[in-house]
């Protein structure tokens, strides 16, 4: 329970067994009272057994679905469990649970709250073509949302009944649709959209990429999967 | 000569292949009955080429044979199209599906991890009572 409300954190994991146990660990130990599902997408590894071992639930996809069916499985289970609020958080460790009550906090006025970096909090900086492509999301899907979101990628997210509802049955599984379509979804059916500001902190395993040509690719896939969701219904 | 031989001979093995593939039950009826209405019409066309120069005519194409290039490129692209969805409608269902399974599979466990904790409590009650009675 935080502030009376039955909180789930989603933790969607693809070979994580390096970091998993001290993200659930240290969630488990920040809140002592929400309950924790990690959601395996297909791990070659031994990250469901070693996140049972921490503490959490665990639901285990037969093969690799994606973020986005991984998360689509998450809320599922939110929505049949009956609980208030869902929280997504990555498992390689760069998000501070600490933050996790202000989220849920802002759910009372608000339905879907992103736990945003470059707001304030926190160092984080991106340069070259991925800087030209969060500045583009961004810039058109605060539009959309009419409200002020700088990053629009981040996986830190807490939805409401509404939005778990709405995500159990839809939820994409396709590149960034879990993130940048998800939000244009949620924005253009009325529901509102917060961010704020959460410091990110290093990766505990795994290197982010450096590499120019992926950063153009990142860029022009970016524009492509923005350009879909804007002209779908 | 040659040429018409060479042709109806490959309508004609692609033909027996389908029949094949349908009496073994390897293909679904609804491609099977697609690739037989197709090689009824491209048999015949094998054997005679000169067929649809009429036709290819009123559309200004001067020969029959680039008038079936040409239509044959545009249904091959629309089979393709089609074969694409198909495979996307598939692919939305086995991830339900294994959505499906990955839910069942944590309820299971769940039971059965409160099934055992349960068991392990009861036993340890009923050695405590023993303890208590002995004492």
């Amino acid at each position: 329970m935080v502030n009376g409300k039955r909180v789930l954190i989603i933790i969607p994991a693809l070979n994580e067994s390096g970091s998993i146990a001290d993200v659930v660990g240290e969630v488990r130990g920040e809140l002592p009272g929400v309950d924790v599902l990690v959601v395996d997408d297909g791990s070659t590894d031994r990250t469901a057994a070693v996140a049972a071992a921490a503490g959490a639930r665990v639901a285990k996809l037969p093969y690799n679905l994606g973020v986005g069916g991984a998360m689509r499985l998450g809320y599922r289970y939110a929505r049949d469990n009956d609980y208030d609020v869902a929280i997504q958080i990555d498992a390689d460790g760069q998000h501070d649970p600490r933050y996790v009550p202000k989220l849920v906090d802002l759910l009372d006025d608000n339905d879907l709250v992103i736990g945003a970096r470059f707001a304030g909090e926190g160092d984080y900086s991106v340069r070259g073509p991925r800087r030209w492509a969060m500045v583009m999301l961004s810039g058109v899907l605060s539009r959309v949302a009419k409200t002020k979101l700088t990053d629009t990628t981040s996986g830190f997210r807490a939805a409401n009944r509404r939005v778990i509802e709405m995500f159990a049955r839809w939820y994409p599984a396709e590149y960034l649709g879990d993130t940048v379509e998800t939000l244009v979804h949620t924005a253009r059916r009325g529901y509102r959209i917060r961010q704020v500001p959460v410091a990110m902190r290093k990766r505990m395993a795994g290197t982010p990429s450096h590499s120019p040509a992926k950063a153009m690719i990142y860029l022009g896939r970016a524009f492509a999967v923005l350009t879909l969701a804007l002209i779908r219904r | 000569m040659k040429l018409t031989l060479v042709t109806g001979l490959t309508g004609l093995i692609l033909l027996a292949t389908i029949v094949e593939l349908l009496r073994r039950r390897q293909l679904r009826e609804k491609y099977g009955m697609l690739w037989l209405g197709v090689l009824v019409i491209v048999i015949p066309l094998s054997l005679f080429p000169r067929l649809l120069d009429n036709v290819a005519g009123f559309f200004g194409v001067v020969s029959g044979v680039s008038l079936v290039l040409f239509l044959g490129i545009v249904f091959l692209l629309l089979v393709c199209v089609h074969l694409s969805w198909e495979v996307s409608a598939l692919e939305e269902e086995t991830r339900t599906l294994a959505e499906d399974f990955a839910l069942l599979r944590a309820q299971i466990d769940a039971e059965r991890a409160a099934r055992l904790t349960e068991a392990a409590r009861t036993t340890a009650a009923g050695r405590d009572e023993l303890v208590s009675h002995d004492g």
